[in-house]
């Protein structure tokens, strides 16, 4: 099993629904399928959009799986049978979809990752806002809070990640026109999601966001290209080298309170652009939120971070005595919770924090309510 | 009435739609000739103004259903040009015209030196243009594209003339699909692609920034943080200015964000702490941050408001690490901390003892 090389997995990033993702996909799905490549389309998703059903004339489909969930019936993509077909490239749209209770994996981002696991290459859709890291500044900029979402890390180990772009204003023509929804549903949405604003704002987010992956993936070229450099010819290139950026590390304080879970993300995302390495601490007492702090656990780990519980009466002090165990230069953490006037004598955790982290930076993450 | 004169000018000149490329051959003429075509099927009236030369089969495919408004050629110093035919233009007046290379320059004796003011004359006109531009053609980006590829092109147009246009749309590919479809000959290897690539994203994301804050303004709407991180470092005479600068810029350049730096004119400073003030702006200034200078009694209220203002995301500031309050009394700290609810405040102890 382990002598099989991953598939290729190639995204199309887009802004919002219809902007003509999967219609690109599918045009160089096409292209390949002409030169004999062996593709499938493995699952699609055709929203009654009559350009883009056109382009999947000719292809060879697996047939969708059915699932029976809450008295109904559900569509999913039959993973297990793309397995055994065993193409050489699948098609998969939406790949931040959500499985329907019952299937093998919740998400289709791991059906996919099974698929490239055995080898087949798999060309995908999704939307920016998405993105695990930019959920909140999505809810700040548009307001809405969307539910399924893939982790950076998925994206980040993607081959290729191309931007499909279409200005605002032509998209809100094609919703005019009824291209991308029913015009009921077309004109709820132009007055809701698809305003100029929220496309505009997510439009450049979308675009920072490819940016920033094409210089990932080019600063993993150099690191690489370096390493050989050095391997080969010892000691010749260290005097040249960069100098380290990778020395700041990042520690989060998660807690119970429903917050941490901006506190994660922002703190992940501000260590993934400096390359800075990641960690989140838990000072564990309380046993009433048990719940929620294993909840914000799983979640940071599933970001890729790595989780430690640690004990002591003070928690401030027990926060800065592990930070500097392993050390760390700066701190992430919410804001404390205002204390009422007649205890403000007292000093909150946020204040003790600074008070008693003098050798280090503390960053106290901002919630970005309001709109 | 100034600005009535404007968007009236506005409302008779036709709109401009550019699409932006990192590199030659990703695709824009074509999709510039194929929303041409789409256009022309929805009952727009849409002919080809202008042509670049080695047109691919599938362009011509395209260009058999549309209408060509044939350019006229002309010599010049033993050389042949191709002009788009403006009088033609005029008379044709369509409602939207097809202009591929939009950075051409005309030859001596042209009725404009270079094609994107021909473009601004139709526009004036009231015809609506479509164009195609590659980044190594826009002026203001040819230093960074030259640091890349060690070549730089001789013609361009203003980074303005993009700023301006009704709506800017980028093509884009990876680097590999452009070396496949062309077989490599005289293209920039992969990486430099790829850095090209990632400068053309960031200019449309700038591009695309300028777009919602003048929409903002234009109705009325409060700034609020956008998708760009803008860090802002407040110093003061005591900061450690080095460590929050270097992080600043840092921050910076990673998140290719935008750096400012802002100190509160205090009354009765000390000449010593005037001194290394100075200092500190210096070297602010010479990491090219924004320096400005706030005039306000409450120092809070002055870096709060200026922070929203300027929609920053990332508030660097220093702190000692006592308490420094009284009984009752928030410290400006505290105070700060408890009004952002926009960005994030990173707080640097004061160096020196370390």
């Amino acid at each position: 099993m382990s002598d099989i090389v991953k598939g290729h997995l190639k995204v199309y990033l887009g802004y919002a629904a219809g902007v003509g993702k999967t219609y690109r996909m599918l045009e160089e799905a096409q292209e390949m399928r002409q030169k004999g490549v062996d593709i499938v389309i493995a699952y699609f998703e055709p929203h009654g959009r009559k350009e883009t059903i056109a382009k999947v004339e000719g292809f060879e489909m697996v047939p969708r799986r059915v699932l029976e969930y809450a008295g109904s019936q559900f569509e999913e993509m039959d993973t297990e049978a793309v397995l055994r077909r065993k193409p050489a490239v699948a098609v998969v749209d939406e790949f931040a979809h959500t499985n329907v209770p019952g299937s093998e994996r919740v998400k289709r981002w791991q059906d996919v990752d099974a698929i490239l696991k055995a080898g087949i290459d798999v060309l995908t859709t999704m939307n920016v806002q998405h993105l695990e890291s930019l959920n909140d500044q999505v809810f700040h900029a548009t307001g809405i809070r969307v539910r399924e979402t893939v982790p950076d890390w998925v994206v980040d180990e993607a081959d290729e990640l191309v931007f499909v772009d279409l200005t605002p204003g032509a998209l809100r023509n094609r919703l005019e026109r009824g291209v991308v929804y029913a015009q009921d549903k077309a004109r709820r949405a132009m007055e809701n999601f698809f305003t100029e604003t929220n496309l505009t704002a997510l439009r450049e987010m979308a675009l920072r966001h490819t940016a920033h992956e094409v210089e990932e993936k080019l600063d993993a070229a150099a690191s690489a290209a370096e390493t050989a450099t050095r391997a080969g010819l010892p000691g010749a290139a260290s005097g040249s080298a960069q100098p380290a950026g990778r020395t700041e590390r990042i520690l989060i304080c998660l807690t119970g309170r429903p917050s941490s879970a901006i506190l994660i993300r922002r703190g992940k995302r501000v260590a993934d652009y400096l390359h800075a390495e990641c960690l989140a601490v838990h000072v564990g007492e309380e046993a009433a939120d048990r719940e929620a702090v294993e909840r914000h656990m799983t979640f940071a780990r599933n970001l890729r971070i790595e989780t430690h519980t640690i004990t002591g009466s003070d928690v401030p002090r027990a926060v800065v005595e592990f930070a500097r165990s392993r050390g760390v230069t700066q701190i992430f953490t919410g804001r404390s919770a205002p204390l009422p006037w007649w205890r403000r004598y007292r000093e909150t955790i946020v204040q003790r924090l600074v008070r008693q982290g003098r050798d280090m930076q503390i960053t106290i993450v901002a919630e970005r309510r309001q709109r | 009435m100034r600005r009535v004169q404007a968007d009236e000018r506005k409302e008779r000149r036709g709109r401009l739609k550019v699409f932006l490329g990192y590199a030659s051959r990703v695709g824009k003429s074509l999709r510039m000739f194929d929303e041409g075509r789409r256009r022309k099927a929805r009952g727009e009236d849409a002919v080809v103004g202008a042509l670049q030369s080695g047109v691919t089969p599938d362009i011509q495919e395209i260009l058999s259903r549309l209408e060509v408004v044939p350019s006229i050629t002309i010599r010049h110093a033993g050389r042949t040009y191709d002009v788009m035919d403006m009088p033609a233009l005029f008379r044709r007046h369509p409602q939207v015209c097809l202009i591929d290379g939009l950075a051409y320059d005309n030859p001596p004796g042209s009725r404009n030196p270079k094609r994107w003011q021909d473009v601004d004359e139709l526009l004036d006109r009231g015809i609506s243009v479509i164009t195609a531009v590659n980044l190594q053609h826009i002026h203001e980006q040819q230093d960074q594209v030259e640091a890349i590829t060690g070549r730089r092109a001789a013609n361009s147009i203003p980074q303005e003339f993009l700023h301006e246009a009704d709506e800017i749309e980028v093509v884009d590919a990876p680097p590999d699909a452009l070396l496949d479809r062309t077989g490599g000959g005289n293209m920039p290897d992969p990486r430099r692609l790829a850095e090209l690539r990632e400068l053309a994203l960031l200019l449309a994301a700038d591009v695309v920034d300028r777009k919602l804050q003048e929409y903002l303004d234009a109705h009325g709407v409060a700034a609020r943080p956008g998708a760009q991180e803008r860090i802002l470092v407040c110093l003061t005479p005591r900061s450690n200015a080095a460590e929050m600068l270097q992080s600043g810029l840092r921050n910076k350049l990673r998140f290719h964000g935008a750096l400012l730096v802002a100190y509160v004119e205090q009354p009765n400073v000390r000449p010593q702490d005037r001194e290394k003030l100075e200092k500190h702006l210096a070297m602010a200034r010479e990491m090219s941050a924004e320096v400005h200078c706030l005039q306000g009694a409450d120092f809070v209220g002055a870096i709060l408001a200026f922070a929203h203002e300027q929609r920053i995301t990332q508030l660097f500031l220093g702190h000692t690490g006592s308490p420094g309050r009284s009984w009752l009394v928030r410290s400006p700290l505290d105070r700060l901390i408890d009004a952002a609810e926009s960005f994030d405040v990173r707080l640097f102890p004061h160096g020196g003892s370390k």
